[in-house]
């Protein structure tokens, strides 16, 4: 609170810089000019200049995700801000810590309909966390570091801070400082004792215990996943990760079944419907998790560690929920299994394992390969194959190449997979690559595209030239929005309304375009050197991978079935009639 | 929800108090959850209930079964600016009223009609002209409900109703 006064604008950058902001994705605009001046006149952070303000969100949580630091965005007003609205609702979805600064017509304008003016608090009420419009100067500073905290703590998630243009030019000496101690917002970390206790029992005594975990690991920083693989161990149970959770354990190890749900491997939703304990871990029971309702792991007794106490009892009812933060309560949850059940003993799965061998024998992935057409998943099995001794960061868009990518892509720690989880917006893992690429400029980040999906975000091959991002994209090409098709053959008796990719750029050509190198693979024998080519290029690399064009995705538990009910490659009965399922989505 | 479940547990109402910052658009975002979630709002009153204004008390009245309830106030509580959440049908004895002001338009016999009816319902008079009246009544939603209904038959011009304000008894707070 020194008698020093600064304007808004310095005031917001001053904050950002006492946070440790290191970059900013955004795109300048009439509102947000003083701040843009400000930024001008100052080295420690970085602006990254998207092209379109969507692709700034998406960029903040690839960042986020890739580093568990908040990823920060700064838009103008109007357009600016509803151009962001996708990207915070994909952060909200998917509990990414991402704030959102954006610019606001001047207080006096407000209610005016002025130029450019939106209400933005308004229409990002739903798709934030929390949001806030700055009236006055003097609480700029706090807001900010309050936004901060919001974003952070608790269940992460988007915070946006709505700053008029006079707010930004106003000056005020009052400057935050100190620890922030919101009046109504304070988190809990630590789960309840005694019901931590209860789930340790409980999991001693299972006979078909299962651990099934989420983003919310992942999310609890690098101490959660290495409490998980701990406890995972000493317990001997099988466990399964969510699309989100993917990294938190090991793919490599023995008794990880791979992910679960709509397109998870046989053995997982065959262990999630058949355990007797399942330990829910940072996940919240999605519905493509759970299949049919009625039908969701109906012997089982369940524990469920959540931040949130919303998520629990939310659509599956659970016998131990365990409210607080997934490192603090796995540390707790160890220190007890240790203290007691390691003496005791706890019951033996010899039986349970020797199932999940006999499902895992069922090879569920299997696909049959091709001498002439590259099949998808056998684009991803090399792909994996030759990255996977690399410093290697993946990013996906939405449908079919992001199932198969989940699938055959093998994560070993967390951080290194950002797909769209709960939105599932297309258009998503270009610029989140971007983000990847800006906070590890040395590793590799491929994103793992489609032909549709890649052109909805297609602008920012501007900000890769500019900032000279050497992101990889591989399109999985088959000239159909593939999920889509694939749910039109399912549902709607191969009926292909509106699906197939007409008018497709030449995407080497496209390349050039923007300066960066293209290759175009549609051989299987010529795939490797494809890949390899890709690697060892500097700078950015379209693949335009030709894959065949009506594959479809299995294992798949159609909508209105039960999450064991799945369809198969080898069946590929896709006239199965689910009661409802045409009306899911 | 549990398929299984449906048809088990009764919908029922629910008298739900909410302390929050009085701060812009904390409103909003309280019966924007409840219309984004699909939750019915049968009653809502609002209003800053401390000395300096910095906190508000909202009042909801809302509908739903027992893990749809759950559901309302665990969101509730997730919003940031929510201090607390009281479901005070669940926690056991509380009083409810609400205020109607309820304008009738009647001369003659009607006009002593009204004036019993009123007082059967210990309305007060606020306002009166020569061929109208407005009464003051408070109670119970039923209380107002039948108030004005018997109303209609003497005259009734236009009502109004403040929504329901509720306590826990007893001496302790929220």
């Amino acid at each position: 609170m020194s008698g020093k006064e600064y304007s808004g604008a310095e005031i917001i950058i001053n904050s950002l810089v006492d946070l440790g902001v290191e970059v900013i994705f955004g795109y300048p605009g009439g509102a947000v000019l003083p701040l843009y001046d400000a930024l001008f006149n100052q080295e420690t952070i970085r602006h990254i200049l998207v092209r379109h303000e969507q692709a700034a969100v998406h960029a903040a949580e690839g960042y986020a995700r890739s580093t568990g630091k908040p990823g920060v965005v700064l838009v103008t007003s109007g357009p600016g801000a509803t151009n962001a609205v996708t990207g915070l609702t994909d952060a909200m979805l998917d509990s990414i810590p991402v704030i959102c600064l954006t610019g606001q017509v001047p207080v006096h304008l407000i209610g005016s309909d002025a130029f450019q003016e939106a209400d933005t608090v308004g229409i990002t009420r739903h798709c934030t966390k929390h949001n806030y419009l700055v009236k006055d100067v003097d609480n700029l500073s706090r807001i900010i570091h309050e936004a901060f905290y919001v974003a952070t703590s608790g269940r992460p998630g988007p915070v946006v801070v709505d700053i008029p243009k006079d707010i930004q030019i106003f000056k005020s000496s009052v400057i935050h400082s100190g620890v922030i101690k919101h009046r109504s917002y304070s988190p809990e970390v630590k789960g309840d004792i005694t019901s931590i206790k209860a789930a340790v029992t409980l999991l001693a005594g299972a006979k078909k215990p299962i651990f099934y975990t989420g983003g919310g690991v992942i999310n609890s920083g690098p101490a959660a996943a290495q409490l998980l693989r701990e406890i995972v161990h000493l317990t001997g149970a099988p466990i399964t990760s969510t699309l989100m959770g993917l990294g938190a354990y090991p793919a490599s190890d023995k008794q990880f079944l791979g992910m679960l749900g709509m397109h998870g491997t046989y053995e997982a939703n065959k262990a999630m419907h058949d355990c007797d304990v399942m330990v829910c871990v940072g996940a919240r029971f999605d519905d493509r998790v759970t299949g049919r309702l009625d039908a969701f792991s109906p012997n089982s007794k369940k524990i469920h560690i959540d931040i949130d106490r919303s998520s629990i009892n939310k659509t599956v009812r659970v016998d131990v929920p365990i409210v607080g933060d997934v490192a603090h309560v796995l540390e707790d949850m160890l220190k007890i299994w240790k203290a007691t059940i390691l003496e005791t003993g706890r019951q033996s799965y010899d039986d349970w394992w020797a199932k999940i061998e006999k499902w895992r024998r069922r090879d569920c992935l299997k696909y049959n390969n091709s001498d002439d057409v590259i099949m998808p998943q056998y684009a991803l099995e090399r792909l994996q194959e030759l990255t996977k001794d690399k410093d290697v960061y993946f990013t996906t868009e939405v449908g079919q190449h992001q199932m198969w990518a989940a699938q055959f892509l093998k994560f070993e720690e967390p951080n290194r997979w950002m797909t769209s989880g709960g939105l599932g917006t297309m258009g998503y893992g270009f610029p989140a690559a971007v983000g990847v690429q800006i906070a590890h400029p040395d590793a590799l980040v491929i994103d793992v595209a489609g032909e549709a999906s890649i052109q909805m975000n297609i602008q920012e091959l501007g900000t890769t030239a500019q900032y000279k991002l050497p992101v990889k994209i591989f399109i999985l090409n088959n000239e159909y929005m593939g999920m889509v098709r694939q749910w039109q053959e399912l549902n709607h008796g191969s009926r292909y309304s509106e699906t197939y990719s007409e008018g497709l750029p030449d995407f080497v050509a496209l390349a050039e375009a923007y300066g960066a190198h293209g290759i175009r693979v549609d051989k299987p024998a010529d795939l490797d050197a494809a890949i390899i080519e890709m690697m060892e290029t500097e700078g950015l690399v379209i693949v335009d991978c030709r894959v065949a064009k009506l594959a479809n995705c299995f294992p798949m538990v159609p909508s209105g079935a039960a999450h064991n009910e799945m369809i198969m490659f080898e069946e590929e009965d896709m006239q199965k009639d689910f009661e409802g399922g045409a009306a899911l989505v | 929800m549990y398929h299984t479940r449906k048809g088990l547990e009764q919908a029922s109402g629910h008298t739900l108090s909410i302390i929050v910052d009085n701060e812009a658009g904390v409103l909003a975002r309280v019966i924007g959850l409840f219309s984004g979630r699909g939750y019915n709002i049968e009653h809502l009153t609002v209003a800053p209930v401390d000395l300096e204004g910095s906190e508000s008390r909202i009042t909801v009245v809302t509908i739903g079964t027992p893990p749809v309830i759950e559901q309302i106030k665990a969101q509730l509580e997730r919003l940031v600016p929510v201090h607390r959440v009281g479901d005070l049908t669940e926690n056991g004895p509380h009083v409810e009223r609400e205020l109607a002001l309820i304008k009738v338009s009647c001369i003659g016999e009607q006009q002593q009609a009204a004036l019993r009816i009123a007082e059967a319902f210990r309305a007060k008079i606020v306002d009166s002209s020569l061929d109208s009246y407005i009464f003051e009544v408070t109670g119970k939603t039923e209380k107002i409900k039948a108030c004005i209904k018997l109303m209609e038959d003497v005259g009734l011009v236009e009502a109004v109703r403040t929504g329901v304000a509720a306590l826990t008894r007893g001496s302790q707070a929220l």
